[in-house]
């Protein structure tokens, strides 16, 4: 059977999306870094013998689909259509050709069946370490973020290159940890080449050629339909962030072309010193999820969806950093690119994006060690804990933003009996933020309060990796700003929301992450629905009467029915 | 159990409750209404029908096995008592924070779902236990004895406790418990590490908090059945099936009732067990259709596969993250949105999609002629000749193939230029692939490769769609048994007294210490076992020994079994070479070099299965009476095949149909497609295999 109905190649697309997420999968349940297992922070996909990509798993990160996207490509150009052998694993951490700083290991897997070359599986997982300064903004350059691994063949025709892994191991802080990362990796490729060859023996293929053309073109049209369908012009869009010692300033102009949305960047920002460059690959990930996500958000993420969504910025500005720029939290201006385009956006089709959100995820690291200034017990020891944690999303135009939750990253938090385990951490609070949420028709979503310390006889860094200290979320039609990022130690001491930052022995880091911003007038807003808000304590009843006119006594009526164990 | 003669299952589903009385080796069933003011009422009514056909009196009945869905409804419809929670101070949003991720990560108006508790009913107290199980701030008595107070005031039903680190040491959890019993001994109490002493707080307080919510409701449902039993002069004791495939007493079930979510579907992987022993069979695929979704359950040596955790009251069109997270024993079960009344439509990229959506009864799939206009895989079942529109349903409803073709045609054909029965082609296919996908990434992750197995099929939609998904999953033999309809309600019949405990406790190899290991599992096992001893005085109790493991470092365990033996006299390299040997079976390949650890200690102690004799097959050599013959579609070949019916009841034992065709009865109509044959077997299973095949 060489000819295929259209009722087949409906079932081989569905088993290719069933196959990477099977690849995911395997991936989360063999992992070791927190960032991976609990958090998600990875992802899988299927490509032709061309490198391109036939179906991506949904998982928690944006902004490695159209890196992920585009990754293969270099692979082939780099090892060579000669080299490419059965049995091959291949390797890289490269920022510009992988996913955007040396903490995402991407490795990618040939496929072969009876014989013959068919395609590619890749994949991607950002690491807790890789050596260097450690995860943070404080490099000057690429050379000090770690270990860079340039592509190359982690197994030649099934054999792992030992002296590579010796080199790893010596260069970074969890050997043990990486190693077990990349052979998760390996892994995940492993399990969705098996599913593939599977699928090709049932529906006898003997390569991917047939359903490649199905899905890339039904996807093409598809995501070509949508654009055309939108007011053809353009509109400007801008937002500005703390940056890390002086702000940055993101522009974007957005053009609907007939077939094809080109995001501009020109005018934004250089490089910075620090850092939090971000590679093109990255940004352009971000505006194409903000994009995709108002106009085309059931349309699966493949290379002819993503095709149309073009993006162009000035070589070293901030969202297109160039080797050797210090890239390691591009997340920080990759998370806000979608605020900058949906500013434009709103422009061209008004009334569908959110207000502005908390943007970049509030991760931090902290690196434990036996305290110094005094004797540290024996059982004191060394660790290095990432969390990623979340602030208030935007509120949008017909809902409330959502309390700490990731946007527009889809990463999870870790469990933090979990993170207890990973390293001597303790995490004294995580809760929500009450009156973080921006005022507005509909309200922003609220962040969150965290303190971190470490167990007795511990003292840490701690690696600070916030924004919106001094840009707090705007809002949008009336809609009042979110609250903004605050950090200090518990007896007060100021920190800084970015960079590494010494913890003594004894001492806590109190942190407040921003809340989303509101959207529409807030005298407008329902009145249960203030009521509501003010019986969970997600405003307090000065918020109530200050910025939604609530009554005395129908804030008193309230307070009396919680007492009273009312629900509102 | 081989004592008793005269024994009632009892089954209150979402539209039936199905009611089953055994009797002395005689089976006799009723479906009934389910009575949701009354739940009770239905039994009742059921149990006095079925007496009356096997002429016994309730009095007579020796035992009955009760399972329900009121608990997963009561979470699904948020129907339950006024409950508040207790947790760590700092930790308020637990259930409300949840994973602070968006389990749709394309919908810019995506909503979580409220927690069960809004944040005004969650207090605090301090007091902090560490990750080793040290406590390093101590709980101060009077700030509980405030909180309580405060409590008492809020007038609230049942407390939930839920303290950060818990399952290492509950002594914090059971201060607040001692508090709460003395100041408000009416109040329902529930404490995480007791309902489900496992790490990560989430899950933890999510199903303590669940527990604690339907656990007045369950009790006092449970104690008007009892009454109400009484009454009727029935006199035995009832029991009621847990979600881990067991039987617990009454009691148990009202103090953990959360344990009792899910039963049903448990009950009728129980009976695909029973099935399974019957025949022998080892590695056997569980596939339930009805309505609006399906069940897949993997069962191994006669026994369903189980998981720690599961996820209840999904909001989202079934997607996973969309409900909430239970984590206590449980039947490990995917469900997913596909059943003859799911809805098909053509995306954006000319795909059709099936479900979760659903017609329901009314007003049911187009062929319904009850004026529902959109295609439901019933409509194409019908226009692929898998149904006959005179004899749906026992002749009770008429089909209407004309109304399928169009709205066939309206909502599929017509975008992707094809006609009535490629569309009917192409939505059959596509709600197979989308079942047999579920039942591959399920396989897949317990490491399991369905080629070898065999498939049980039972519910109303079941019989017309299992012989594709066996040529799809390349499982060569199919059973659908006798009594399919009301197979959960037999499940329950078949269950052991079981009882799980749990106790999570980290011990990494490099640090192995087997007199703690052997005393720990000890004391797991005299726990489990004093539950099952309350149900049942004089069995023998078996027990079974899990334990698990990962590479130090790793988030995710896999489950080890051990023999009684290997637990009892524990060795470091036993333990190592068992994690070693499934880790490779599931993810190909062993990490070098690193330590592993065990993370959860798990004994669950159980009657010994009721011994099922093998029954003798027949190899189905004489020829089965046609009474009739039509076009069948057949998926594999893509095209309309002249095939024969055959009526389930005139076949005989031994007697084969060649497929294509149909075996039709009232309830359902099982396909067998032209790869297969049909046999009846002696029990009045009928057994679809490979043609040529000798079974």
């Amino acid at each position: 059977m060489t000819q295929h109905s259209k009722v087949a190649y409906q079932v081989m697309w569905n088993r290719l999306i069933s196959v990477v997420e099977e690849q995911a999968q395997a991936l989360v349940r063999t992992a070791f870094s927190t960032s991976v297992r609990e958090a998600g922070d990875l992802s899988a996909g299927v490509y032709d013998v061309d490198g391109q990509m036939l179906a991506q798993a949904v998982t928690g990160t944006p902004g490695h689909v159209n890196a992920m996207a585009d990754a293969v490509a270099h692979f082939i150009r780099r090892i060579g259509r000669e080299n490419i052998q059965d049995g091959d694993i291949y390797i890289t951490n490269d920022p510009w050709e992988g996913t955007g700083h040396l903490h995402d290991i991407t490795m990618v897997t040939p496929s072969f069946h009876k014989g013959e070359h068919v395609g590619f599986f890749a994949c991607t997982a950002h690491i807790v370490d890789i050596g260097g300064r450690g995860f943070g903004a404080d490099a000057h350059s690429i050379y000090e973020e770690g270990l860079y691994i340039p592509i190359m063949k982690f197994a030649n025709k099934g054999k792992v290159d030992e002296t590579l892994t010796r080199i790893i191991r010596g260069n970074v802080r969890e050997p043990d940890q990486l190693i077990g990362d990349i052979y998760a990796l390996a892994t995940c490729n492993e399990i969705g080449h098996r599913r593939l060859i599977e699928m090709m023996a049932e529906f006898s293929l003997d390569d991917l050629n047939g359903i490649a053309d199905f899905i890339l073109e039904n996807s093409r049209r598809a995501t070509l339909e949508r654009i055309a369908a939108l007011p053809q012009q353009s509109a400007q869009g801008e937002m500005t962030m703390d940056g890390f010692d002086r702000p940055i300033t993101l522009k974007v102009k957005v053009s609907v072309e007939g077939d094809r949305i080109v995001s501009d960047f020109t005018g934004s920002s250089g490089l910075d010193k620090k850092g939090i460059n971000c590679p093109l690959v990255y940004a352009k990930a971000y505006a194409c999820y903000a994009l995709k996500v108002a106009i085309a958000p059931e349309i699966p993420n493949n290379a002819a969806s993503l095709a149309p969504f073009e993006i162009t910025a000035p070589e070293n500005s901030i969202v297109n950093a160039l080797h050797p720029a210090p890239v390691a939290l591009r997340h920080i201006v990759g998370h806000f690119v979608p605020d900058a385009v949906f500013n434009a956006f709103d422009k061209i089709v008004p009334g569908l994006v959110p207000a502005e959100g908390a943007g970049c995820l509030c991760n931090f690291q902290v690196s434990l060690r036996p305290r110094t200034d005094a004797a540290a017990p024996a059982t004191a020891r060394r660790s290095e804990v990432l969390t990623f944690n979340s602030g208030g999303s935007g509120a949008r135009p017909e809902h409330d933003g959502l309390n700490a939750t990731a946007f527009p990253s889809g990463v999870m938090t870790m469990p933090i009996e979990a993170t207890e385990h990973a390293g001597p951490v303790i995490i004294w609070r995580k809760e929500l933020r009450p009156d973080s949420g921006g005022a507005g028709k509909t309200r922003g979503g609220l962040g969150q309060y965290m303190e971190v310390g470490a167990q007795e006889g511990h003292e840490f860094d701690i690696q600070a990796m916030f924004d919106r200290v001094d840009h707090p979320a705007r809002g949008r039609r009336g809609g009042q700003a979110g609250a903004p990022t605050t950090i200090a130690q518990d007896d007060g001491s100021a920190m800084s929301g970015k960079g590494k930052q010494f913890v003594p022995h004894g001492r806590r880091v109190v942190m407040a992450f921003p809340g989303g911003a509101g959207y529409g007038d807030p005298s407008e807003r329902s009145v249960d629905l203030v009521k509501r808000d003010l019986a969970r304590g997600y405003i307090s009843a000065e918020t109530a009467a200050r910025d939604y006119n609530l009554s005395a006594s129908d804030i008193a009526e309230v307070q009396a029915a919680v007492a009273k164990g009312d629900m509102m | 159990m081989a004592t008793t003669s005269n024994r009632l299952g009892v089954d209150i589903g979402g539209t039936f409750t199905d009611v089953v009385l055994e009797s002395d080796g005689q089976s006799f069933s009723t479906k009934v209404l389910t009575t949701y003011a009354a739940p009770e009422n239905a039994i009742i009514d059921g149990m006095h029908q079925v007496c009356a056909k096997a002429g016994i009196d309730p009095s007579q009945i020796d035992q009955i096995i009760h399972g329900t869905t009121l608990a997963t409804n009561a979470l699904i419809e948020r129907r339950g008592a006024k409950t508040a929670l207790i947790t760590t101070e700092g930790f308020r949003d637990v259930i409300e924070m949840r994973t602070e991720s968006r389990f749709e990560q394309y919908d810019l108006n995506l909503n979580l779902p409220d927690p069960l508790l809004p944040r005004q009913m969650r207090f605090t107290v301090g007091g902090r236990v560490d990750a080793n199980g040290a406590v390093l701030i101590d709980i101060d008595r009077a700030e509980v004895e405030a909180v309580v107070d405060q409590i008492a005031k809020g007038g609230f039903e049942s407390v939930a406790v839920g303290l950060i680190h818990s399952y290492l040491n509950p002594a914090h959890e059971e201060l607040v418990r001692e508090v709460l019993t003395e100041k408000l001994p009416d109040v329902a109490v529930s404490i995480s590490s007791e309902v489900s002493p496992q790490m990560r707080e989430y899950e933890r307080f999510n199903t303590v908090v669940a527990n604690a919510y339907i656990k007045p409701l369950m009790a006092s449902y449970l104690g008007r059945l009892e009454d109400r039993l009484k009454a009727e002069g029935v006199a035995c004791r009832i029991f009621l099936m847990h979600s881990g495939g067991g039987i617990i007493s009454i009691q148990n079930a009202a103090d953990f009732p959360v344990r009792l979510v899910e039963s049903g579907p448990a009950g009728g992987a129980v009976f695909a067990a029973h099935i399974a022993a019957r025949y022998g069979l080892d590695k056997v695929l569980s596939f339930d259709m009805g309505g609006t979704t399906a069940k897949i359950c993997l069962i191994k040596n006669q026994t369903p596969k189980t998981s720690r955790v599961f996820e209840v009251a999904r909001t989202y069109r079934f997607k996973k993250g969309s409900g909430m997270p239970i984590s206590i024993p449980v039947i490990d079960m995917v469900e997913i949105g596909a059943g003859g009344g799911s809805l098909a439509h053509v995306d954006a990229m000319r795909q059709i999609r099936v479900g979760p959506e659903s017609a329901g009864s009314e007003p049911g799939p187009a062929c319904y002629g009850r004026d529902g206009t959109r295609p439901a895989v019933t409509d194409a079942d019908l226009v692929l000749g898998k149904l006959d529109p005179e004899n749906f349903a026992g002749g009770s409803i008429k089909l209407h193939p004309e109304a399928s073709k169009s709205a066939l045609s309206n909502h599929v054909g017509n975008t992707l230029d094809m006609d009535a029965v490629e569309a009917a082609f192409g939505l059959a296919e596509v709600v197979d692939e989308n079942m047999a996908n579920a039942a591959r990434v399920h396989a897949v992750e317990n490491g399991e490769d369905l080629s070898d197995y065999t498939m049980i099929a039972f519910g109303g939609a079941a019989p017309l769609h299992a012989g594709r998904l066996c040529e799809k999953l390349g499982v060569e033999r199919l059973l659908v048994p006798e009594g399919a309809g009301v197979g959960s309600a037999i499940g329950f019949l078949r269950a052991p007294f079981s009882f799980e405990a749990n106790r999570s406790v980290y011990m990494k190899l490099s640090d192995f210490d087997g007199d703690r290991i052997k005393s720990l599992l000890t004391d797991l096992k005299a726990e489990a076992t004093g539950f099952v001893r309350t149900c049942d005085e004089v069995s023998p109790i078996l027990s079974e020994f899990k334990v698990y493991m990962r590479y130090s470092g790793q988030g995710w365990e896999i489950p080890i079994e051990l023999t009684e033996e290997q637990a009892m006299n524990p060795d470091v390299a036993t333990f190592e070479a068992r994690f070693i040997e499934d880790y490779s079976k599931l993810f190909g390949r062993p990490v070098e070099g690193m330590d592993i650890e065990i993370t959860v200690w798990s004994v669950n102690a159980t009657t010994p299965p009721e011994k099922v004799a093998r029954m003798d097959e027949t190899d189905g050599a004489r020829a089965a009476v046609a009474i009739g013959a039509r076009q069948l579609f057949d998926a594999a070949s893509g095209q309309f095949l002249q095939s024969n019916i055959v009526n389930r009841f005139d076949m005989i034992e031994g007697q084969r149909a060649a497929g294509p065709a149909a075996v039709v009865e009232d309830e359902t109509t099982i396909i067998v497609p032209a790869s297969r044959d049909a046999i009846r077997q002696p029990d009045g299973c009928i057994d679809i295999v490979l043609k040529g095949s000798a079974q």
